[in-house]
C-alpha cells in the first residue's frame, strides 16, 4: 500500500505541473499589457517597468513560465498590489477558514447523502423513497446563495437562532462552540447541494449493485437482509460512490465561494472574487494554484480509499 | 419519437417540468413584446416599493428599477446563457469524447490526460480564472461556464464510446469497407447520441445555475443589464430590509431549474433503454406471493413442488414462465431439469426459496412444501433460516455469484455464522475443511484469496462449498456447469458426484444439457415454455422419450462420433409465454400434431411406474420404463 | 485442390501493464506462431478451451486484429492490413453474439445493405434485388428488412448475420462460435443452413467453437488449439474417435455423454497455465498424463505422422 501511496503521490507531479501549465496560459491572454493590467492604468511607468522585469514579462512565454514555476517552488507566489503583502501570507491565512467551512460541509454531504441513497435504494418507490427523491430534488435545484439569504432571513434574522454572518463575533471568546455556532447556517447551506446529487448517484448505484448476482447469493445464503444492504450492498456500491466524493469534493469547494461572500465568511473565495473584481492578477494565480494543489493531494487520498476497497485495484 | 412523447408524457412530474419550461420560455421569447417598463431606468424616488404596489406589480429595487421587468428580461438573458452554455460544452465535450473512445490508444490517452488535469481543479477555480484573465462580463463568464464543463461531457460520453466502439456491430461494417469518420458519424453516434442528450437534458439546469452564480459574485452581467443572479447580488445588500427583491429572482432561478430537472430526470428515464424494461428496479429480499389459494402437497417427499406458477408483470404484458409445475425431490436424490432457455427451468429453481427477482416475478399460485410445511408465502424469517441452512443454492456464473470485494474465506465463514453461533476461528478451520472437500489445492492459503484472483473452475468449486456450508439437506444447483470449459466442467461434476453420494445430498439439478443429466441424475424432467412435458427416470426418458419434444430435442444434440452430418432440427421456435396457445405448447411444432391437441389443457399423465407425459399421443409406450 | 486460406508462421502478441513511454512490462503470447492452410470447399474445424486463441485467430484472418507475425495468404494472395475492405471482399466474419452485432439503431435493411453499398458499389435497385436474394437463401421473410434487430430471436438475428456476411460475396467465412448462445433446437437449424449454404455457393468455411460434437458434425478437418498453439490436426472423422495427442483425448474424455459414468478425466487440480508465466516445454505437461523430462524442457513441434494427422506431442498415445 505504501508503494502505491507512492505511486501516485510521483504521479500527481504532471498534473501539478500540468495545472501551473494551463493557469499560466490562462492569465497570459489578459488582453494588453499584463504590468498595466495588474497595477492599473494610474501606475507609473517605472514600477510598470520594474514590475516587467520583476515577473520575466520582458521575456517570452516560456522562460517566464519557468521563473514563475521557480518561484513558487520556492514558496514564492509573487506579492499582492491591492493588500501589499505576499500571496502565499494571504493565501494561508484565510485557507483555514475555507478548509473548515469545506471540510464540515464534506463530511455532511458524503453521510447523509450516501444514507439517503441507500434508504432511497432499499425502499424503491416506497414513501420514504419519494419523499427523499423530492426534497433532493428541491435541493439540487435551489442555488446555494439564494438557499444561504434564505436561511438568514429565517433563522438569523427572524428566529434569531444563529448569528447573521461571519466566523467569529467581533467582540468575546473565540472558542469551539462560538465557531459552530457561527459555522452551522453557512455549512449546512453548502452541503445542500452536493447531499442532493450524492443521494442521487448514491440511490443509482446501491440498484444497479442490488440487481446483481452475488446480492442473490447473499440472500440464497440466508445473510439478514439489514446486512444484504448496509455490508454487501453498500461495500459494492461504494467502488462507484467514492469517486464522486471526490469529484463532490470539488464542488463543495466551488460552491464556498458563494457560501463565503453570503455569509461573510473569511475564506479564499471571497478573497479571490474581490482579487478578481481589484484585478489583482498575482493573487488570483496564486490563489488558484494553491487550492488546485491542495485538491489534487485530496484526490489522491480519493484514490487510495479506493484501492483499500478494492482489491481488483492493483496495488 | 412518438414513443419517446408518450414515455415521457406518462411520467407526471416530467410533464409538470415540461409545462413549467415551456410557459417560462414562452414568457422569456414574447418579452420584448410585453408592456413592461424599461428594465434599465433608475427611478431613486420609488426605490424599494413593495410588491402589488401602484405601477409596480412585484415592486422595485434598490434603484427603483421596475422588479417585474427586470425579472423577465433577466430570465430571457439567464435562459440564454444557460442553454448556451450547455449547447457549448456538450458539442466540444462530446467530439472530444467520441474521438478519444473510438480511437483508443494513444490519442485517447493524450486527450484524457488533458482532461483530467482540467478535472482536477474545482471546477470554480477554472471559471475564476477564466474570468479575472479575460475580465468580468456576460460573454465571458459564458464562455467560462462551457471551458469548465467541456471536460465532464467528455469523459462520460467517452465512456459510453469506448463501450459501444468494441461492439461487435462496428467490426462488421469494417469488414463491410466502411471507414473511421462514417463509422463514427453512422454507427456510433446514433448510439452515442440518447446519453449526449441525457447529459445536456440534466446538465441545462446546472448551468443556468453557474452563470447566474457568476453573476451573482458581479463577474458575469455588467450593471445595468440585468440577470437572475445580478439582481440577487445586488439585492444581498438590502436582503434584511427588502427581502422581496432577493426572493423574486432567487424564486424564479429555483422554479426554472426545478422545472428543467423534472425534465431532464423524464428525458433520462424516457431514453434509457434499461429504465423502458423496468429492469432497474432492485429485487425485494423474497419473492411476492399473490395467490388465491393454497394446494396441498402431492407426496410426503422432503421437497414437494406443487402446481407452482410464477410470472413476471412487466408493464401490461404478463409472462408466464411457470404454469404449474409439479415436482418431487427425496432424499439422497439427483433430480435434472432440462428445457431449452425461457422453458422456465431456473424460475422454477428460484421460486422454491422465493429468490426469483420481484419486481417483476410474482408467485401466483401451487405450494412448495419441505419437509412437511409450506414454504411459499411463509414469514420472511422463516424462509431465512432455511435458506442456506437446509436449502442451498448453487448458481451458474462463479464470478458474478461471489462477492468481489471479500474474501472467499470471508464469504464462506458469513454462511456459516448465519445459521449458527460460533467463533470465527472455529468458522475459519470449517471454511479450511470446505475448501478441502471440494478439492481446492492448498485451501489454507485459498481461503484468503479474492474471487478474481481465481479461476473460473476454482470459483465454483467456491460456489459449492458454500453451499455445503451448513450441510443442507437440498442443494438447487442452476447451471453450475454452463459458464466451464468441458475439461473444467467434468471436474466440477465429478465433485458434485462424490459430494452427493458421501453426504446424502439431496440435488435438484437445472440444465440444458443432456449428456450432464444423463451422467449425474437419478431422475429427469424435460420442461417446455412452463411446463413439465415429461418426467421419469433419466435412462428410460433419454432411451424411450415419450414426449415428441423430448425425443426431436434429443435427436437435434450432436453426439461426439457421430462424423460429419445432417442434424436433425425443430422447426419453428417455442412460444412467447406471454402468449402461449390453448392446449399443447408445442403444437405448432411437432410433425404428429392432431386437432385436439389444440384444444384445451392437457394433464401431465402417467405412462408407466414412475413416468408421466403431457401429450396425447405419446411415443415408446409399449416398450416403457426400460 | 487449390487453398483457400494459408497461414504461415502467424502470432500475435498481446502487452501487459502498458506504458505512455517506453516498452510494456510484459507480452502475452495469444496466438503462437500457426501454420495453417485451408483447401477451396473444406470446412475446417477449430476447437479449444476459453483463453487458447481461437477468436484472436480469427480476427486476425479477417484483418480486425494486426498479428504480430507472418502472413496470411487469401486465394493466393498476399493481404496486409492497409485496407479492410479488401478483406471483406474475399473473407467474411459471423460473429458469437447475433445480437450485438446488429447495430440497435439500425433497421435490417440499412444493415444489409452496407456490404452492398462500400464493398460493391452497387446502386438501389441493385442492393434491393441481392437483398431478395440472399434473403430467400437463408429463409428469413422480406418483412424482417424494415424491423429493428432488437424484435429478432437469437437464431433469426444469426441468420441475419450470415445474410450479410453473404452479402459481401466473401467466399470465405469465417463462423467464431455461430449456435453457442443458442438454443439447441435452434442450433441445428442454423447448421443445417450453413451446410445448405457451403453447396449452394461454393463456400470454404472456418468454423470456430469450443463444443466437440458440433465441430465434428460441421467439419472436414479440426484443428485443436491449446493455449496458443495448434496441437493436434486430422480428419474430424478421426480426430476424436483415436485422438494422438493427450490434450484431444481429454477433451474427447470430458464432453458429457448419456450413459457414461462420471469420473474426473484428470486430477482435479489441474487447469490452465497462467499466461503471464507460461510453462517451460509443452503447455500441457501439468496437465498430462504421459509427460516426461523433456516435455517439461522442450515444446515440441508438429508433425505429420504416417497416416497424415498432425500433433505436436514427443509422447503421442
Amino acid at each position: 500500500m505504501t508503494g502505491y501511496i507512492l505511486k501516485r503521490l510521483v504521479s500527481a507531479i504532471p498534473v501539478l505541473l500540468g495545472i501551473s501549465v494551463i493557469v499560466f496560459l490562462i492569465m497570459a491572454m489578459i488582453p494588453g499589457d499584463p504590468a498595466t493590467a495588474i497595477l492599473g492604468s494610474y501606475a507609473t511607468p517605472e514600477n510598470v517597468e520594474k514590475l516587467n522585469r520583476d515577473l520575466g514579462l520582458d521575456q517570452g512565454l516560456v522562460p517566464r513560465y519557468f521563473i514563475w514555476l521557480g518561484n513558487m517552488m520556492q514558496g514564492d507566489f509573487g506579492r499582492s498590489f491591492a493588500l501589499n503583502r505576499p500571496v502565499i501570507d494571504e493565501v494561508l491565512d484565510r485557507f483555514g477558514a475555507t478548509l473548515i467551512l469545506a471540510g464540515t460541509s464534506f463530511v455532511l454531504c458524503s453521510i447523509l447523502g450516501i444514507a439517503a441513497g441507500v434508504v432511497s435504494a432499499a425502499r424503491q418507490y416506497g414513501f420514504a423513497d419519494k419523499a427523499i427523491t423530492f426534497v433532493v430534488l428541491l435541493g439540487i435545484s435551489i442555488p446555494s446563495f439564494f438557499l444561504g439569504m434564505m436561511m438568514i432571513l429565517l433563522f438569523a434574522v427572524r428566529l434569531k437562532w444563529f448569528p447573521v454572518s461571519g466566523m467569529w463575533p467581533i467582540y468575546g471568546d473565540r472558542n469551539f462552540w462560538v465557531l459552530l455556532d457561527h459555522l452551522a447556517m453557512p455549512a449546512i447551506a453548502l452541503s445542500v447541494v452536493a447531499t442532493g446529487v450524492i443521494a442521487r448517484l448514491a440511490r443509482s448505484a446501491m440498484l444497479e449493485v442490488l440487481r446483481q448476482d452475488f446480492i442473490r447469493t447473499a440472500r440464497a445464503k440466508g445473510v439478514r437482509e439489514s446486512r444484504v444492504i448496509w455490508r454487501h450492498a453498500l461495500r459494492a456500491a461504494m467502488v462507484s460512490i467514492i469517486p464522486i466524493l471526490g469529484i463532490q469534493a470539488g464542488f463543495v469547494l466551488s460552491g464556498a465561494v458563494y457560501i463565503e461572500m453570503v455569509f461573510q465568511w473569511p475564506g479564499v473565495g471571497r478573497m479571490l472574487v474581490d482579487a478578481i473584481l481589484k484585478r489583482d492578477i498575482l493573487l488570483v494565480q496564486g490563489g488558484v494554484v494553491f487550492i488546485a494543489a491542495c485538491y489534487v493531494m485530496f484526490n489522491i487520498m480519493v484514490d487510495v480509499a479506493q484501492a483499500l476497497l478494492d482489491p481488483r485495484i492493483k496495488t | 419519437m412518438m414513443a419517446f412523447l408518450k414515455l415521457l408524457a406518462r411520467n407526471r412530474l416530467a410533464l409538470a417540468g415540461l409545462i413549467v419550461i415551456w410557459i417560462v420560455v414562452f414568457l422569456a421569447l414574447i418579452t420584448p413584446l410585453l408592456p413592461l417598463a424599461d428594465p434599465d431606468v433608475t427611478d431613486t424616488p420609488n426605490r424599494f416599493k413593495a410588491p402589488f404596489s401602484e405601477g409596480a406589480v412585484l415592486g422595485t429595487d434598490h434603484l427603483g428599477r421596475d422588479l417585474l421587468s427586470r425579472l423577465m428580461w433577466g430570465t430571457r438573458l439567464s435562459l440564454a446563457m444557460g442553454v448556451a452554455a450547455a449547447i457549448i460544452a456538450a458539442t466540444l465535450g462530446s467530439a472530444i469524447g467520441i474521438i478519444a473512445g473510438y480511437f483508443g490508444g494513444r490519442t485517447d490517452n493524450i486527450i484524457m490526460r488533458g482532461v483530467d488535469m482540467l478535472m482536477a481543479f474545482p471546477y470554480i477555480l477554472l471559471a475564476l480564472a477564466i474570468v479575472a484573465a479575460l475580465g468580468p462580463g456576460l460573454m465571458n463568464a459564458l464562455f467560462a461556464v462551457a471551458a469548465v464543463n467541456v471536460p465532464f461531457f467528455a469523459r462520460n460520453i467517452r465512456g459510453i464510446t469506448v463501450g459501444v466502439a468494441h461492439k461487435e456491430f462496428v467490426d462488421a461494417v469494417r469488414l463491410a469497407g466502411m471507414r473511421d469518420s462514417e463509422i463514427i458519424l453512422r454507427e456510433v453516434l446514433p448510439n452515442v447520441l440518447p446519453v449526449i442528450v441525457i447529459g445536456m437534458s440534466t446538465t441545462v439546469g446546472w448551468m443556468i445555475l453557474e452563470t447566474a452564480g457568476l453573476s451573482f459574485l458581479g463577474l458575469g452581467s455588467q450593471p445595468p443589464q440585468a440577470d437572475l443572479g445580478s439582481m440577487l447580488g445586488e439585492a444581498r445588500s438590502a436582503l434584511i430590509t427588502n427581502p422581496h427583491t432577493s426572493i423574486v429572482p432567487g424564486a424564479m432561478i429555483l422554479i426554472i431549474v426545478m422545472g428543467i430537472n423534472l425534465l431532464g430526470d423524464g428525458v433520462r428515464d424516457a431514453l434509457d433503454p434499461r429504465l423502458k424494461s423496468g429492469a432497474l428496479s432492485r429485487p425485494m429480499p423474497a419473492t411476492e406471493v399473490d395467490r388465491r389459494e393454497t394446494t396441498r402437497a402431492q407426496t410426503d417427499s422432503l421437497l414437494d413442488i406443487a402446481g407452482l406458477q410464477t410470472e413476471f408483470r412487466v408493464r401490461n404484458r404478463v409472462y408466464k414462465a411457470v404454469g404449474g409445475v409439479d415436482l418431487h425431490v427425496e432424499k439422497g436424490e439427483c433430480l435434472g431439469i432440462i428445457g431449452e432457455s425461457g422453458s422456465g427451468k431456473s424460475v422454477t429453481a428460484l421460486s422454491v426459496m422465493g429468490l426469483v427477482a420481484s419486481p417483476p416475478g410474482v408467485i401466483t399460485g401451487g405450494a412448495v412444501h419441505f419437509d412437511g410445511d409450506d414454504i411459499i408465502g411463509a414469514k420472511y424469517e422463516v424462509l431465512r433460516s432455511l435458506r442456506g441452512r437446509r436449502v442451498a443454492y448453487i448458481f451458474q456464473d462463479p464470478l458474478a455469484t461471489l462477492h468481489p470485494l471479500y474474501k472467499i474465506g470471508d464469504q464462506l465463514i458469513e454462511a456459516i455464522q448465519t445459521h449458527e453461533t460460533i467463533s470465527k476461528s472455529a468458522a475459519r478451520s470449517r471454511a479450511i475443511d470446505l475448501l478441502k472437500s471440494v478439492r481446492i489445492p492448498n485451501a489454507e492459503n485459498r481461503i484468503d484469496s479474492y474471487p478474481h484472483e481465481m479461476s473460473g473452475g476454482m470459483r465454483q468449486r467456491v460456489g459449492i462449498a458454500m453451499a455445503l456450508a451448513n450441510d443442507p439437506d437440498v442443494i438447487i444447483a442452476d447451471e453450475p456447469t454452463t459458464a466451464l470449459d468441458v475439461t473444467v466442467q467434468a471436474q466440477i461434476l465429478s465433485v458434485l458426484n462424490d459430494l452427493r453420494r458421501e453426504r446424502g445430498l439431496a440435488i435438484l439439478f437445472i440444465t440444458h444439457d443432456f449428456g450432464v443429466v444423463g451422467q449425474l441424475c437419478d431422475r429427469v424432467a424435460v420442461m417446455y415454455a412452463g411446463k413439465i412435458v415429461e418426467e421419469g427416470p433419466t435412462d428410460a426418458v433419454l432411451r424411450n422419450p415419450q414426449h415428441p419434444y423430448t425425443s426431436r430435442l434429443i435427436d437435434c444434440v450432436p453426439t461426439l462420433g457421430g462424423g460429419q452430418r445432417k442434424l436433425a432440427a425443430i422447426p419453428g421456435l417455442p412460444p412467447v409465454v406471454d402468449r402461449l396457445p390453448d392446449g399443447c405448447a408445442f403444437a405448432d411444432r411437432c410433425d404428429k400434431v392432431q386437432m385436439e391437441c389444440r384444444s384445451g389443457a392437457i394433464d401431465l399423465a402417467a405412462t408407466a411406474p414412475a413416468r408421466k407425459t403431457r401429450c396425447l399421443f405419446p411415443e415408446n409406450t409399449q416398450e416403457a420404463s426400460a | 485442390m487449390t487453398e483457400a486460406l494459408k497461414l504461415t508462421d502467424l502470432s500475435k502478441s498481446f502487452p501487459i501493464g502498458k506504458r505512455m513511454f517506453g516498452p510494456p512490462r510484459a507480452m502475452v503470447h495469444a496466438v503462437q506462431p500457426i501454420h495453417l492452410s485451408v483447401t477451396t470447399g473444406e470446412t475446417l474445424g477449430i476447437v479449444g478451451e476459453s483463453g487458447c486463441g481461437k477468436s484472436t485467430l480469427a480476427k486476425m484472418l479477417v484483418g480486425l486484429l494486426p498479428s504480430t507475425t507472418g502472413q496470411i495468404e487469401i486465394e493466393g494472395a498476399v493481404l496486409d492490413n492497409a485496407d479492410p475492405a479488401l478483406f471483406g471482399k474475399r473473407i467474411q466474419y459471423v460473429f458469437q453474439d447475433p445480437i450485438s452485432s446488429l447495430n440497435p439503431r439500425k433497421t435490417i435493411r440499412q444493415i444489409m445493405e452496407v456490404p452492398l453499398r462500400k464493398l460493391h458499389g452497387k446502386n438501389k435497385a441493385e442492393r434491393a434485388a441481392r437483398i431478395s436474394e440472399i434473403f430467400a437463401a437463408v429463409n428469413l421473410r422480406e418483412e424482417f428488412l424494415d424491423r429493428y434487430p432488437h424484435e429478432f430471436s437469437g437464431g433469426q438475428a444469426q441468420r441475419i448475420g450470415i445474410a450479410r456476411a453473404l452479402a459481401a460475396e466473401a467466399r470465405i467465412l469465417i463462423f467464431d462460435e455461430p449456435v453457442s448462445a443458442l438454443d439447441v433446437s435452434v442450433q441445428a437449424q442454423v447448421l443445417n443452413l450453413l451446410a445448405d449454404l457451403k453447396d449452394q455457393f461454393g463456400l470454404t468455411y472456418l468454423f470456430i467453437s469450443h463444443d466437440l460434437a458440433v465441430v465434428e458434425a460441421v467439419s472436414d478437418r479440426v484443428a485443436v488449439l491449446y493455449f496458443g498453439s495448434v496441437v493436434e490436426i486430422g480428419s474430424a472423422r478421426e480426430i476424436f474417435a483415436h485422438p494422438r495427442h493427450p490434450y484431444t483425448a481429454l477433451l474427447a474424455q470430458s464432453a458429457p455423454e448419456v450413459g457414461r459414468p462420471i469420473a474426473a478425466p484428470e486430477s482435479a487440480e489441474t487447469e490452465l497455465p497462467d499466461p503471464l508465466s507460461p510453462p517451460v516445454g509443452c503447455a500441457f505437461n501439468e496437465r498430462c498424463p504421459n509427460a516426461t523430462d523433456l516435455c517439461r524442457k522442450d515444446r515440441p513441434a508438429l508433425k505429420p505422422d504416417e497416416s497424415g494427422r498432425e500433433f505436436a506431442c514427443f509422447n503421442p498415445i
